[in-house]
């Protein structure tokens, strides 16, 4: 159980939260355009990693805001929460 | 005559307190201060159970947590009893009754004892090999398998005790009150650290504290004596709580541990009454501090099972502690020094020793020198080799060991009397909590143990489960760790005097050899599961490699105590037999919870009602004066059917339907979720979300509206309404209707932040009574004279503010049955009053009060879906043959892409259709399978029925369904094959009522 710090309401139980799957993939501006292949990549495709991973998360029973979060999968350890919108660090 | 048995304990034994209790219906008496294990030892009842599969008679084997044998079923009360209570844990008090498990017709005389003579029929695998063949006698089999098989039974009646959660948090959390323990706690609250200092027994002091020999003394005093005034010490500080009897359970990331605090279980059936039982603790500790201790190793021989076969510490731990002779002819069996000290102790209590066999060539370490001034009879280079004695041990053979190890050194073998065996295998460390919380071990060669190795979060081990084991190691380590790790510069035990025995020799030998073929022999390796080293070499010779599938193919460390004693034994085994270093072959994953808990325990204070929370519109008590039966509908309790005068569900429901038809009906439809938006970008953000036109839907018009998920599927649908230019009222179906809001805030915050929009959950701010019929209008008019009810006012899919008296309300002329309807919206305080409103300007028309069920039936008579029962995540807005809400013309919405996709274009995709039966009596049963043809192999599922209603305004069945293809099927025939027969149907539209909307017009 994680202690998650919610850029809008500070540190919190992992109760509280909800994840919400890979971080900064982009919903297509153009989805027409795209191949079915191209879709299904946005639709589907989903990195599964060892290690840092980006991640979206939303504060449901609390101020409800989504936020980012790089979290080391391997071990669970919070590497870096930050606001939506905001740019991804870069490694 | 239990007093014989008995010798002078330390002070934890209250001899004037006698405590009776039955054992097997049999009345015993122990002292207050007994567990259940010690007053039968002191009794001399040594056999108490029988094993899982071989139903060989076992004795208590250890003096904690850890045993595999000695487990019983407590409670006289066959409805409400606990089983699998280790004995060694169960503290006695007045009136407790406890039970043998796994044994019939009773312990001493058990027909399932033959599986131990067919046991050569029985290897590893044998279920999994027999039972296979022929596959149709497999319901056969399983019935004859359940039925012997089993630990204990379980109660037939709800659980009467009171359980407890609660959250605890504190700066430095210590598990475990041994000596170590004690040093870390008193070290954290000295410094000013909030402390919790837990221990599963009912005493601190773990092992030390009747550690009373010359041999280790602490500052000049006896161990024992010293931790003692550090406990005395340790209980008059500010910052400290302790908690006694309370086992840690699990020990998840971020220093979350869960703990069950056992409240009662020690008292009596008076002192129980209305108190919490077992409370679990949530603990969040900014530090941990784990100084769990370690678990004594048996050692693995022939028939190393009898019993009167226990653990050297145990029986030490019995007399020293409880001051119980667990036998009169004793014999230590060793690799190490540890059973000297138990020979020693009880030796000088006046209790026999006959031998210590030890199979190291030599020690000379001070108390090995000891025993042997004692005149204790040494068998060095020896090795118990078997064990006689059914139901008690009665011998043993021991034999020369070969220089290596492996063998004997010649044919002479001894036969020693005894009653009780200790058997001292060296010592584990208990690294279980440890590993749960995602700390890696590493394995130290020189006395084969696994210790801690890298931490994954702000916690230390320290004593004897960090591998330190020697008394003068585990206070200068534990002391300078604490320091370490808390930051501080001094503690009180930093340059104490220690005097300990130091081990001089160590020799370990994971399964000790046999003078016979391991075919022939039982050397236990899983007492409780029955696994033999024999096993685990037929898993190794049959293939198996990794531990883990060892682990499942023999059983062992599957049992309730998880292999503690024997799951290092299987991996030296694995080790030695494959030639593969032990740090290789790793261990096990260690599972929580380290100690089995109670289900009462996990799910605390929420049962029954308090279950989860529950919902009720403003009309509940309304329907419950009513007679109404309810339903479950996600958290909200919604009235399902109004019977009247002992009607059946499907009366009741044939009666509301018809009168809402043919007068008028009501429905409480406040559950329906409603979400209010508002911002200058409102119609842009309906455009996305939806999948037809928003923007062009005047001011005070309702609109139906789908909702899908990027993958094109249908997610939710509703009408919403346009207030006023910038602001509209969306409704949800009511278990969707949480979820809904989410996905749109997700969108609005992640993907749109641009779009001027915000979201409101007012779902509870109004109720709603929903009036149809065709003398809805007049009721309406009666309730509201000066509203123009008129169609050219007052349209289809059209909204009205009004007042009903005084009170404003909003009203939507909207239609789920295919009926003239109103839904009047009201400010929920005011809901039960404007029902009653609505049924008194009724009763003139028979208004009938219909409930979920009704409605179901009405919307389905007219083919609407409902979104979690027509559809499944797997329909398109296509394949529920709503082609006409999808836009063509905008550009984007969420899942237009999808539609696009060749899967979702597919013509032979499940599509919604309705069904008739031939015989228009017969309903068809929701979730029916349906096919083309009946004898066909394997037969083809075409499909399956949604929703199956009898429609009395139609008089027929009718039912929806979605089937591959479907859409060109209308008029095709194909069946519903049932258990005993087959129901011819024919696919039709699914409209099946007023298909010109004659009727929500009029």
């Amino acid at each position: 159980m994680f202690i998650i710090n919610c850029p809008y309401c500070g540190d919190r139980d992992q109760s509280e939260f909800k994840a919400g799957g890979e971080a900064h993939i982009e919903r297509p501006k153009q989805p027409t355009e795209l191949s079915d292949d191209e879709w299904a990549e946005y639709l589907f495709m989903r990195k599964n990693i060892k290690g840092d991973q980006f991640e979206r998360w939303n504060h449901t029973h609390g101020c409800r805001k989504w936020f980012n979060m790089v979290r080391d999968t391997s071990n669970d350890e919070i590497k870096l929460i930050y606001k939506m919108g905001e740019k991804p660090p870069t490694k | 005559m239990p007093l014989n048995l008995r010798v002078k304990s330390s002070n934890f034994i209250d001899e004037t307190t006698k405590v009776s209790f039955k054992f097997n219906g049999k009345t015993y008496h122990g002292f207050k201060g007994d567990t259940l294990a010690s007053a039968l030892l002191a009794n001399n009842v040594h056999l108490v159970g029988r094993s899982f599969k071989y139903h060989r008679p076992r004795g208590i084997m250890t003096s904690g947590s850890e045993e595999p044998n000695a487990i019983v079923q407590v409670g006289n009360d066959k409805t409400i009893t606990e089983p699998n209570v280790r004995a060694t844990e169960i503290e006695i008090y007045e009136g407790l009754e406890a039970t043998s498990q796994n044994c019939w017709p009773s312990v001493n005389f058990d027909i399932g004892g033959i599986n131990n003579f067919l046991s050569p029929l029985l290897p590893a695998g044998f279920y999994y090999k027999t039972f296979m063949w022929p596959a149709s006698f497999w319901e056969k089999y399983e019935y004859v398998i359940r039925h012997s098989a089993g630990l204990g039974k379980s109660p037939t009646k709800p659980d009467t005790d009171i359980y407890d959660h609660k959250y605890v948090h504190c700066d430095v959390l210590v598990i475990g009150a041994g000596i170590s323990g004690i040093i870390a706690a008193k070290t954290a609250a000295q410094n000013g650290f909030k402390t919790l200092l837990l221990d599963e027994k009912n005493e601190l002091g773990g092992t030390t504290i009747y550690q009373n020999s010359d041999n280790f003394k602490i500052d000049n005093k006896i161990s024992s004596g010293w931790l003692s005034d550090q406990i005395n010490e340790l209980k008059k500080l500010d910052n400290l709580e302790i908690k006694t009897r309370t086992s840690v359970a699990s020990f998840h990331g971020y220093n979350y541990l869960l703990a069950r605090e056992n409240l009662t279980d020690h008292l009596s059936k008076d002192e129980k009454k209305n108190k919490i039982r077992q409370r679990l603790l949530k603990i969040r500790a900014k530090k941990v501090i784990v100084a769990t201790g370690s678990l004594e190793r048996p050692l693995v021989f022939d028939n190393n099972d009898r019993p009167g076969i226990m653990l050297s510490s145990a029986i030490k731990k019995y007399a020293d502690y409880y001051g119980v002779i667990c036998g009169k002819k004793n014999i230590f069996f060793t690799n190490n020094d540890s059973a000297y000290e138990s020979a020693i102790s009880l030796f000088k209590k006046g209790i026999n020793v006959q031998a210590i066999i030890d199979i190291r060539e030599k020690s000379n370490s001070s108390i090995v020198k000891e025993a042997e001034n004692l005149g204790i009879k040494i068998y060095w280079s020896h090795s118990v080799v078997d064990t006689h004695g059914y139901k008690k041990l009665k011998q043993i053979s021991i034999m020369q060991l070969s220089k290596d190890g492996q063998s004997f050194g010649g044919l002479n073998k001894t036969i020693l009397e005894c009653d009780c065996l200790g058997m001292a295998g060296g010592w584990t460390p208990a690294v279980h909590l440890f590993t749960q919380s995602g700390g890696k071990l590493k394995f130290r060669e020189e006395d084969q143990v696994f210790i801690p190795n890298k931490y994954p979060s702000k916690q230390i081990s320290i004593g004897s489960c960090n591998g330190d084991f020697e008394l003068d190691n585990i206070i200068k380590n534990s002391s300078n760790d604490v320091k370490k790790f808390l930051n501080i510069d001094k503690t009180d035990f930093d340059n104490l005097s220690v005097i300990t025995s130091k081990e001089a020799s160590k020799k370990n030998i994971w399964l000790l050899p046999s003078d016979k073929a391991i075919g022939k022999t039982k050397p236990f390796v899983d007492y409780q599961n029955d696994a033999t080293a024999k096993d685990i070499k037929l898993a190794l010779r049959e293939g198996f490699r990794s531990i883990e599938h060892v682990k499942r193919y023999t059983t062992t460390g599957m049992g309730t105590d998880q292999g503690k004693l024997g799951n290092m034994h299987a991996l030296g085994i694995i080790a030695d037999t494959t030639g593969v270093k032990m740090g290789e072959v790793g261990t096990t994953t260690f599972r929580p919870p380290y100690t089995p808990l109670t289900f009462g325990t996990i799910v605390g204070r929420n049962v029954g009602e308090y279950f989860d929370a529950f919902r009720r519109t403003p009309m509940n008590d309304w329907h419950i004066n009513n007679k109404a039966e309810f339903e479950n509908v996600g958290q909200w309790k919604r009235a399902w059917y109004y019977p009247q005068n002992n009607e059946t569900m499907h009366e009741a429901v044939q009666r509301e339907s018809l009168a809402t038809r043919e007068s008028a009906g009501i429905l409480d439809a406040s559950t329906l979720g409603k979400i209010d938006i508002q911002g200058s970008d409102a119609s842009e953000f309906l455009n996305r979300i939806y999948t037809n036109a928003w923007s062009k839907l005047g001011i005070g018009k309702c609109r139906y509206g789908l909702m899908l998920n990027e993958d094109g599927m249908v997610y939710d649908d509703g009408v919403t309404t346009r207030l006023s230019e910038n602001h509209y009222i969306m409704t949800t179906t009511t278990g969707g209707a949480a979820n809904v809001m989410a996905k749109l805030e997700d969108y609005l915050q992640t993907e749109w932040p641009e779009l001027d929009v915000y979201l409101t959950s007012v779902t509870d701010h109004f109720a709603t009574a929903t009036i149809g019929g065709p003398n809805s209008k007049k009721i309406l008019n009666k309730l509201i004279p000066d509203l123009d009810l008129s169609n050219e006012n007052f349209p289809h899919m059209s909204f009205k503010e009004a007042q009903i008296g005084k009170i404003k309300c909003r009203i939507m002329r909207i239609s789920f049955t295919g009926e003239l309807s109103y839904e009047i919206n009201i400010q929920a305080n005011f809901g039960k009053s404007l029902w009653e409103k609505c049924i008194e300007a009724g009763k003139e028309f028979n208004i009938t009060p219909y409930g979920t069920e009704t409605m179901h039936l009405l919307r389905a008579e007219k083919g609407f879906i409902i979104v979690g029962q027509d559809t499944d995540g797997t329909m398109t807005p296509i394949d529920l043959q709503m082609d006409w809400i999808v836009s063509k013309k905008k550009y984007d919405f969420i899942g237009k892409r999808s539609l696009y996709r060749s899967d979702t274009m597919k013509e032979d995709r499940k599509q919604l259709v309705g069904l008739i039966t031939d015989n228009p009596k017969e309903v068809l049963e929701e979730g029916a399978q349906i096919v083309s043809e009946l004898n066909q192999s394997p037969v083809q599922m075409l499909g399956h029925v949604t929703s199956s209603y009898y429609s009395p305004n139609l008089n027929k069945s009718i039912a929806l369904a979605v089937v591959r293809g479907g859409k060109n099927m209308i008029g095709k025939k194909l069946f519903v094959p049932m258990k005993n027969k087959s129901i011819n149907i024919t696919v039709v539209d699914p409209v099946f009522l007023d298909k010109e909307n004659k009727r929500l017009n009029a």
